[in-house]
Formats: structure tokens, C-alpha cells, sequence
């Protein structure tokens, strides 16, 4: 009995450390998130309780349905980009034999660049005149486009930044997914008569099911929280056609000094992701069982 | 090993296929890299041509030296630096003794104090950002490189994979130890971290890098221009520096991270497929 408590008071003196971090700035803030997105504060006066007034100002706010669109817009994109291509990308290296470790090392070089270099990087290639993309396409005897000058292409070119800078991470995982594929699948597939593309919709695709549904609820989650590239590429422009959910969070908060409003726009966010989450849990439940 | 196409039967569509893929990957991921390389090395002038020239028609490698004079560079390498040794030490000194308490010592409530750790997980990041800054501002830790050290230590997927680590470490060298006498202190230290080598590399570059690329926070907690990292300081120079001087910014900012991949590109490869999905 004596010993049990010795050994309680070892563990909990192990684990006080952690316990102060996660109590101070995980577990409180959750907590005082979903306070705050029903009180006025701002820093010059006492906090004060009003309701649901700081929801009724977001939604008075043209720039909230704005954003909402401009955020499903990104992660919309961001899925066909982000999630086909990797994919498809990774279906390719591992059927080749040669140059394995260049392809890898090659495909990852963007994870390691912090996203602001990569976002000031893409914006320079981005520039209509003498940017790279724009000077390759009239290379090629193709009309260069306005890129994140134009409210039409904004959106877009921000995707392809961003599915560019993460897309190793991705394709990776992918990989190593493909290699535990047991080979005697595709030999069977092969003997009934199965093509390739039939071999990939019902041998590769099954089989990788589990890691796609998981990367794909991540992604989805990830995306909506888009906040660095339209924040250092574009700052909501052209014509608020990038202003996204965070960049909208963010200027209420840093901006306008409004943290209620911010915090409701928070638990908005939380409503949206947080049935993605769940979904989350329940295929990583499922799959651990 | 079989794949989707049978091996054997690649001939001439094999090459093909090869030499597309080569060329496409090496345009999309390191041509802009070195791009951007040589492009530092172009004087403005030349930078605003239309078509851009390849090389440098005018070779001034000294743009490098110029922007991180201009840029005052070394300091926000410093800050930088700062940050990430001390978001890596402190997540470390916090979460392994936490992890070893909740994987070994099995205190009363462990399984409780693992689930809320794992429950933040689930939080998105971005709907903390204004209750853990407005905590950060209470504290008095605005523009102190300590606020991101404490918050990089509540990590529960560190907490996870350490305590998933050291779940599997074979009892027997825990239990000879113990006979022997060795406090808890010392078998975390002299048998659990030894074992621990491969866990604590991926912890390690996963906290470093993670620090190094991260953006928002610092941006929100260092207002004060000389204490601000790297990419923080980098977007606030962008609209009013040359562009050969940013680029030069933007590569030598890069060298570190690039660096610690290529001498650590197994480790940090084999982090990526431990972490994110298991199984």
C-alpha cells in the first residue's frame, strides 16, 4: 500500500511538467475559447457578457460568407491537387526501378522549406512579367496568365503553392503503402484478365483504402485552416478573392482588436472541422480494433 | 517484388516512362530551387529582363554577403535558433518523463490524463489561436522565445509516441534494473533512454523542424522586430527589399533545413511513415 503511493507520487512528480504545459496552454484555452465567443473583449475594457451579438456581427459582415466560399473554394481545389496527385504520383515511383532515392529526396526538398520562403519564392515565379512560369509558358508558345494578380486565378495559384509544398509528405506515405501490397494480388488480378487500370481500381485502391480516408480527412482539416500563403502572397487580395476563414479570424483579432468576434468565428470553424474529426476517429477506431 | 505492372515486360515503355517522370519532377521541384539559387546571384537590373536570362549574364555572388548585411540576417538566425534548441530541449525534458510515467509507472488517472492529452489533438490548431494568445498576454510572455518553448511542450503526439515507444520496451532489462536497485530516475535515464535512440531522433527532428517552419505563432508573439524569427522578419522585408537581396534571404534562410535533410534524410523520412498513419 505504502509503495503504491510511492510509486503514484514518482510518476505524477514525472508528470507535473507536462501537466502544468497542457493545463495552461491546451486544456484552459479550449476552455476560455468557448467563453470568449460570447463576451466583448478588446483589451481597453473589463470583459463583458453580450449574448450572441458577436455571431450577429459576423454574419452582418459581407466578408464572412466571402471567406467561407473562398475557404471551401481553396480546400475544394486543394483536394483534387493535393489528394489525386500524390496518389497518382506514388503509383508511378513504385512502379520504377531506377532513381528511387532521387525521386524521394526530390519530392520531400519542399517540406523543408519553411512556408514563408516557399510562399515569397512562388510569388517572384508567379509575377506575369518576368517571372519563370509566365516566361516558360511564352516559351513554349503559351499565353502566360495574371496569376495572383487576377481575382479569377488567385484562389488557384495559392493551391498550387500549397499542394506544391506539401505534396512529398503525401506521396511518401503513399509509398510505403503501395510496398505492402502482397504482389500475389495483381498476379491473380493479372490471370483473370484484369487490365491495369482495373488492377489499380480494384487491387491498389482497396488495398490502400485506410491511409487515403485518413489523409484525406487530415488534408481536409489542414486546408481549412489555410492562413500563411494568403497572408504572405496575397493579404486577402485581389478583391478579397483570398480571404480565407483564418485571414478573416486573424484581422479581427490583430487588427481590429475584437477577440469575441474572432472566438466566435472560432467555434464556427470548430462546428465545421470538428464533424471531420470525428469522422477521423471513427475510421482510425475502426481500423485499430 | 510484383507491383501493378508485371516486372520483365519493361522494355521501351519503361524507358519512356522513366525519362518523363525524371524530367517532370526535376522541372516542378528542383528547377524553381535552382532558380531561385542563381537568380540571387543576378544584379536587379537584370532580375526585371524580359525573357529572364538563365545565368547570370553578370555573375554577383556577393548578393549573399550584401543581404544578410542588409537584412541583419545573423540576428534573426539567432532568434531562430533560439526558438527551435529551445522548443526541442523543453518538449524533450517535458514529455519523456511524462511518457515514461504514463507507459511504466501507471499512476492512478494515467489513462484519463492520456485521453485529455490526446482530446487536443483533435482541436484544430487555428481554433486556439486567440484563447492560448490572450493566455500567452496574460502570463506577460509576449516577445519572450519562452511562450513558444512551453507551448511546443504540450505536444500530446509527442507524449503518444514516446509512451508508444516505451510500451514495447522488453520488460526483463526494466525488471533487472529494478533488482538492482536503480531509482526511477536513473532507469529513464541509464536503461529507458539508451533504448530510446530511434524514437527520440524522430521526436527530435520532428520538434526542430517543426519549430523552424513554423510561422504563426511567432508572428503573433513577437511584435518586437529584434526578436522576431526568420520568417517572420523575411515577410516584413519582402515589399520593400530588392529582389535579388530577398532571394539571397530566402536561400540562406532554406541552407539549414535543406541541410539537416540531406544528413538526416532517413530519420526524418522514417518519422513520416511512424507518425502520421499506423500500420
Amino acid at each position: 500500500m505504502r509503495r503504491r503511493v510511492a510509486e503514484n507520487l514518482t510518476a505524477y512528480g514525472f508528470l507535473s511538467a507536462a501537466l502544468v504545459c497542457f493545463a495552461v496552454f491546451s486544456w484552459y484555452p479550449i476552455a476560455r475559447g468557448a467563453v470568449l465567443g460570447f463576451q466583448q473583449v478588446d483589451f481597453v475594457t473589463e470583459p463583458a457578457w453580450v449574448g450572441w451579438e458577436n455571431f450577429e456581427r459576423l454574419f452582418a459582415d459581407p466578408l464572412f460568407a466571402t471567406a467561407w466560399r473562398n475557404t471551401l473554394l481553396f480546400t475544394a481545389l486543394a483536394l483534387v491537387f493535393g489528394f489525386v496527385v500524390p496518389f497518382l504520383l506514388a503509383v508511378v515511383l513504385n512502379e520504377l526501378r531506377h532513381f528511387k532515392a532521387y525521386f524521394r529526396l526530390i519530392v520531400y526538398l519542399p517540406v523543408m522549406l519553411p512556408p514563408v520562403v516557399a510562399a515569397l519564392i512562388w510569388k517572384w515565379l508567379y509575377d506575369p512579367g518576368p517571372g519563370l512560369l509566365n516566361s516558360a509558358l511564352r516559351g513554349l508558345g503559351l499565353p502566360g496568365a495574371a496569376w495572383l494578380d487576377s481575382a479569377d486565378t488567385s484562389m488557384l495559384s495559392l493551391v498550387i503553392v500549397a499542394t506544391w509544398a506539401n505534396l512529398g509528405t503525401a506521396t511518401l506515405i503513399y509509398l510505403a503503402a503501395l510496398q505492402s501490397i502482397p504482389g500475389d494480388l495483381y498476379e491473380a488480378a493479372e490471370l483473370d484478365g484484369a487490365n491495369v487500370l482495373r488492377r489499380l481500381w480494384h487491387v491498389t485502391v482497396p488495398q490502400t483504402r485506410f491511409v487515403l480516408l485518413v489523409l484525406l480527412l487530415l488534408q481536409v482539416v489542414a486546408t481549412m485552416q489555410v492562413f500563411t500563403e494568403p497572408y504572405v502572397m496575397t493579404g486577402g487580395g485581389p478583391e478579397d478573392s483570398t480571404v480565407t476563414v483564418l485571414l478573416l479570424l486573424y484581422r479581427y483579432a490583430f487588427y481590429y482588436n475584437d477577440f469575441g468576434t474572432a472566438s466566435a468565428l472560432s467555434l464556427l470553424l470548430l462546428l465545421v472541422l470538428g464533424a471531420f474529426t470525428a469522422l477521423y476517429l471513427r475510421v482510425t477506431r475502426k481500423a485499430d480494433a | 517484388m510484383r507491383t501493378l505492372i508485371a516486372p520483365g515486360r519493361a522494355g521501351v515503355g519503361y524507358k519512356i516512362a522513366l525519362v518523363i517522370t525524371t524530367v517532370v519532377l526535376t522541372a516542378v521541384f528542383v528547377v524553381p530551387l535552382v532558380w531561385v539559387v542563381l537568380s540571387a546571384m543576378k544584379p536587379a537590373v537584370e532580375l526585371a529582363r524580359v525573357p529572364p536570362t538563365v545565368l547570370p549574364r553578370t555573375w554577383t555572388p556577393g548578393t549573399y554577403a550584401e543581404a544578410w548585411e542588409l537584412m541583419d540576417l545573423g540576428r534573426y538566425f539567432l532568434n531562430t535558433i533560439v526558438v527551435a534548441v529551445g522548443v526541442w530541449a523543453v518538449q524533450l525534458a517535458v514529455d519523456v518523463p511524462a511518457a515514461y510515467a504514463l507507459s511504466r509507472l501507471k499512476p492512478v488517472l494515467g489513462k484519463g490524463i492520456l485521453g485529455m492529452m490526446l482530446l487536443t489533438l483533435m482541436m484544430p490548431a487555428a481554433v486556439l489561436l486567440v484563447p492560448t494568445y490572450l493566455t500567452i498576454a496574460d502570463l506577460g510572455l509576449l516577445n519572450n522565445p519562452l511562450a513558444l518553448w512551453l507551448l511546443g511542450a504540450a505536444n500530446a503526439f509527442t507524449v503518444f509516441l514516446l509512451k508508444r515507444f516505451f510500451d514495447q520496451l522488453p520488460a526483463e532489462v526494466l525488471e533487472a534494473a529494478r533488482i538492482d536497485g536503480a531509482g526511477q530516475l536513473t532507469m529513464l535515464w541509464r536503461i529507458v533512454l539508451p533504448l530510446s535512440r530511434p524514437i527520440l531522433a524522430v521526436v527530435s527532428i520532428f520538434a526542430v523542424v517543426a519549430a523552424w517552419k513554423d510561422f504563426i505563432w511567432p508572428l503573433l508573439v513577437f511584435s518586437d522586430p529584434a526578436r522576431q524569427t526568420l520568417s517572420v522578419a523575411l515577410q516584413r522585408f519582402a515589399p520593400d527589399t530588392p529582389v535579388n537581396l530577398l532571394l539571397a534571404g530566402l536561400v540562406l534562410s532554406s541552407v539549414p533545413m535543406i541541410g539537416l535533410f540531406l544528413v538526416f534524410q532517413r530519420h526524418v523520412l522514417a518519422g513520416l511513415t511512424a507518425g502520421s498513419v499506423k500500420g
